[in-house]
C-alpha cells in the first residue's frame, strides 16, 4: 500500500469513529429527553414514596447532570457495559448476547439470498434482455420491490407455513437444521424488496457494461462469451452492485423488527419492539447504537473495498 | 479460382441492413486484401467503414440482415458458428480499435489485457504469457514494458495505450491486421509514431493490413491500394498512386480537396458541401447526388452507378499501372466525362 492509500484508509476509519461518537451522543440525549421517568417505571406495580424514588434515582445515577450521565454511559459502552435492563433484570450485554445469534442467522441468510438470488437474477435479466425471460425478470423486480416485508411475512406464513405446512411459523427452533428451517420464511420476507433492488441494480449495471467497447474488443480477440461476461462485464459491474448490497445489508437490522415480530422469533429486532414498548431505555439505547454501528461499519468496509474494485478510484485518493 | 490467388481477406457483395432504416449500412461491398498487402478503406464518418472492418471478425450489428460473403483465409464469416469465428479471431485476424481508452478494460491491468487471450485461449501459462507480452511491448516500442504490465490503463498516455492495443492485437500472431482509425483519438505527433510502428510491423511480419481512415493522404502514404467508401458502397478503388493522381469519382476528389496534404504548404481547403447520407435517407440513384457539383438530374438520380472500369483511361506516362494487379474501378455515371475536370 502506498502512503497515500494508507492515509486515505486512516481518514476513512477516523471518520467512522467520529460518526459513531456523534451517534452515541444523539442516541443518549434523545432518550434522556424522552418523556417518562425511568425511576417510576422501575417501581411499577409497587407503591413508592418520593424518598424511595429519589433513592432509586440516585442509585441509577438519574439525578446526575447530563454530561456526567453521558460520560458514564459512554465509558461503560466502550468497556462493553451497556447498563442494566429494567425489564429482564440482567445486564444489557447479556440480553443482547442471548438474542444476537438468531438475528445474525436471519441477517446472514437474507444477505446470502440477496447476493445469490438478487445478483443471479439480475445477470439473467441483463443477458436475456428482450426475451420472455428478460421480461419475466422485469416483472419480478417491479412486483418484488413493491412488497413490504410485513405483507410478505403474512403471505409466506399463511401459505407455505400454515396451509402447506412446509415451514414452521413461529419461534427460533433448536439445533442447527431446525434453526435454519425456522429462518427460511423470515429471511425471504426480509429480503424480498432488497433482492428486487439488487436485481435491478445488477441488471442495469450489466447492461451498461455490455455496451462498452472493451467488451467488443475482448470478443474480437476470440475470448469465449462466457469468459468475457465474467471477466469484463460482471467484473466491471461490481462497483454499483457491491455499493447497493452494502447499503441494504447494513440497514437490514432495522427491518428485522417487523419480520421477527411477525414470525414470533426472539432476536434483536423483536427485542427492540419489546423494549420500546416497555420503556427499557438502556436496551433501546444499546440496540439503536448497534443498528447505527452496523450501518456505519459495513458502509466503511464497502468504501475501503471499492478501490480494489475500481482502480481509477485509487488514483483519486480513495475518495469517491 | 486457383488457391494460390486466394486473398487473405475477401468481401464479396457484403450487404448489412438494419430493420427500420431506409438504406443498408453496407450495400454490396466487394474488397480484397492479399497476404502481406496493405490496403486502405477511406470515407467520411458514418460511411460504413467500421461496420466493414468488424465484419472481418464476424462482429456484425445485432439484428442486422446480411447478404454476401466475408471470407477470411477462405472461411466465410457471414453466418459462421462460434467455433469458426473464434478460430479466425484467435489465429488469423486481429483488430486495432480507434480509441484505446474505450477499448481496454479500465479496471484490469495492462498485463491482464495482453495475457488473457494467451492464457485463456492459447493455453499458455502465466509466465509464458507474460514473457510474450514483454516481447510484444518491446516490439511496439514501449519503454520499460515490465513496469507497464503492472499498471492500469489510466496510468498510461493515449499513445502508450494505443501501443498496448497494437501489442494486444499481435498476441494472436495474426496474418491480417484490421486497423479502425488507429490514430484518430491521438494527438498529431503520436499519430505519426503509431503509423510508423504499424508500417514497420506490417513490413517486418508480412501482415495483410486493412487500414481504415478518413484521411486519403495518410492512406496513400501507408497503403498499396485504396478503396473509397460512401454511404455503404465502394465508389472508387485503385492503386494509391493512381487514386491520388487522378481521382475519378467526384467524392474522391472532394476528399482530397478537403484534407491538408501531409507535406508541403496546405493549399486552399474546400470541404465537401452538405452532409453524408444518413441511414434514414435512401437514394434512388447515386448516393452522392445531393452533394455532387457534377450531378445531372435525370441521369445521376435514376439508377445507382455500378463499379466499373472507366472507358477512357487517360494516359499517365509517369505512373504505369500494372493492369491486372489493381485496375481502377469507379462508380459514377459521369466518370468518363469528368476525368479531365476532376484533376
Ligand atoms: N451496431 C449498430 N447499430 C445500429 N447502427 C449502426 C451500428 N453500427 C453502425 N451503425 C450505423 O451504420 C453507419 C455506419 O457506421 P460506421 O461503420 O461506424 O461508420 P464509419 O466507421 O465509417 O464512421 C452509421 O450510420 C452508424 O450509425
Ligand atoms: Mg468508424
Amino acid at each position: 500500500m502506498t502512503p497515500g492509500r494508507l492515509w486515505a484508509v486512516a481518514r476513512r476509519l477516523l471518520g467512522m469513529a467520529l460518526t459513531l461518537l456523534a451517534t452515541s451522543f444523539l442516541v443518549f440525549s434523545s432518550l434522556y429527553l424522552a418523556p417518562g421517568d425511568p425511576a417510576s417505571f422501575l417501581v411499577r406495580g409497587r407503591s413508592a414514596s418520593p424518598q424511595e424514588l429519589a433513592a432509586i434515582r440516585h442509585q441509577y445515577g438519574f439525578d446526575d447532570p447530563f454530561p456526567v450521565r453521558y460520560w458514564h454511559w459512554l465509558d461503560g459502552v466502550l468497556h462493553g457495559d451497556f447498563g442494566r435492563s429494567y425489564l429482564f433484570h440482567q445486564s444489557v450485554g447479556e440480553v443482547l448476547w442471548s438474542r444476537l445469534p438468531a438475528t445474525l442467522l436471519l441477517v446472514g441468510v437474507s444477505t446470502l439470498l440477496i447476493a445469490v438470488v438478487g445478483i443471479g437474477v439480475g445477470i439473467v435479466g441483463a443477458l436475456r434482455r428482450g426475451t420472455r425471460t428478460g421480461s419475466a425478470v422485469l416483472l419480478l423486480v417491479t412486483v418484488g420491490a413493491a412488497v413490504p416485508s410485513f405483507v410478505a411475512a403474512i403471505v409466506l406464513r399463511s401459505v407455505l407455513g400454515v396451509r402447506l405446512g412446509w415451514f414452521p411459523t413461529i419461534g427460533n427452533g433448536t439445533g442447527v437444521l431446525d434453526r435454519l428451517h425456522h429462518v427460511v420464511l423470515p429471511a425471504i420476507a426480509l429480503s424480498v424488496t432488497f433482492m428486487a433492488l439488487v436485481t435491478r441494480v445488477t441488471r442495469s449495471a450489466m447492461l451498461d457494461e455490455l455496451r462498452r467497447e472493451h467488451v467488443e474488443v475482448a470478443l474480437s480477440r476470440g475470448l469465449p462469451r462466457r469468459t468475457v461476461i465474467r471477466r469484463h462485464v460482471l467484473r466491471n459491474a461490481l462497483g454499483p452492485i457491491v455499493t447497493v448490497c452494502g447499503l441494504l445489508v447494513s440497514g437490514m437490522l432495522v427491518s428485522t423488527a417487523i419480520v421477527e415480530t411477525a414470525f414470533g422469533m426472539s432476536g434483536i429486532g423483536s427485542l427492540l419492539v419489546q423494549s420500546v414498548d416497555e420503556l427499557d431505555f438502556q436496551v433501546v439505547q444499546a440496540i439503536v447504537l448497534l443498528v447505527v454501528a452496523a450501518f456505519v461499519v459495513v458502509n466503511t468496509l464497502v468504501d475501503l473495498v471499492y478501490p480494489l474494485i475500481d482502480p481509477r478510484v485509487r488514483a483519486a485518493g480513495g475518495a469517491r | 479460382m486457383p488457391p494460390l490467388e486466394m486473398p487473405l481477406l475477401e468481401y464479396d457483395g457484403l450487404r448489412v441492413e438494419l430493420p427500420g432504416t431506409a438504406r443498408p449500412i453496407l450495400d454490396g461491398v466487394t474488397l480484397s486484401v492479399a497476404a502481406g498487402e496493405a490496403v486502405a478503406l477511406v470515407g467520411e464518418s458514418g460511411s460504413g467503414k467500421s461496420v466493414t472492418a468488424r465484419a472481418a471478425l464476424g462482429l456484425l450489428p445485432s439484428g442486422a440482415r446480411t447478404g454476401g460473403q466475408v471470407r477470411v483465409d477462405g472461411t466465410d464469416l457471414v453466418g459462421a458458428d462460434a467455433a469458426r469465428l473464434r478460430a479466425v479471431r484467435t489465429g488469423v485476424a486481429s483488430m486495432i480499435f480507434q480509441d484505446p481508452r474505450a477499448g481496454i478494460n479500465p479496471v484490469r491491468r495492462v498485463g491482464d489485457f495482453l495475457t488473457e487471450s494467451l492464457r485463456l485461449v492459447g493455453g499458455r501459462t502465466r509466465a509464458e504469457a507474460e514473457a510474450r507480452a514483454l516481447e510484444l511491448l518491446t516490439a511496439v516500442g514501449l519503454p520499460d514494458p515490465a513496469r507497464h504490465l503492472r499498471q492500469y490503463p489510466h496510468q498510461l498516455s493515449g499513445g502508450m495505450l494505443q501501443r498496448v492495443m497494437i501489442a494486444g492485437a499481435l498476441t494472436a500472431d495474426p496474418q491480417l491486421l484490421l486497423c479502425d482509425e488507429p490514430t484518430t483519438a491521438l494527438d498529431v505527433t503520436t499519430q505519426a509514431e503509431i503509423m510508423a510502428v504499424l508500417g514497420q510491423l506490417q513490413r517486418d511480419r508480412g501482415l495483410g493490413l486493412l487500414l481504415i481512415t478518413h484521411d486519403l493522404d495518410l492512406a496513400a502514404a501507408t497503403c498499396d491500394r485504396i478503396y473509397v467508401m460512401y454511404a455503404g458502397r465502394i465508389v472508387e478503388t485503385g492503386t494509391a498512386a493512381d487514386l491520388l493522381a487522378i481521382p475519378r469519382h467526384p467524392y474522391t476528389a472532394g476528399l482530397l480537396g478537403s484534407s491538408p496534404p501531409l507535406e508541403g504548404t496546405p493549399g486552399r481547403l474546400t470541404p465537401i458541401p452538405g452532409a453524408p447520407l444518413s441511414l434514414a435517407e435512401a437514394a434512388s440513384g447515386c448516393a452522392f447526388f445531393a452533394r455532387c457539383r457534377f450531378a445531372q438530374p435525370g441521369r445521376c438520380d435514376l439508377t445507382p452507378p455500378v463499379l466499373t472500369s472507366p472507358v477512357l483511361t487517360p494516359p499517365v506516362p509517369t505512373l504505369p499501372v500494372p493492369a491486372p494487379a489493381a485496375p481502377t474501378l469507379v462508380a459514377c455515371h459521369r466518370a468518363d466525362e469528368l476525368i479531365e475536370e476532376n484533376r
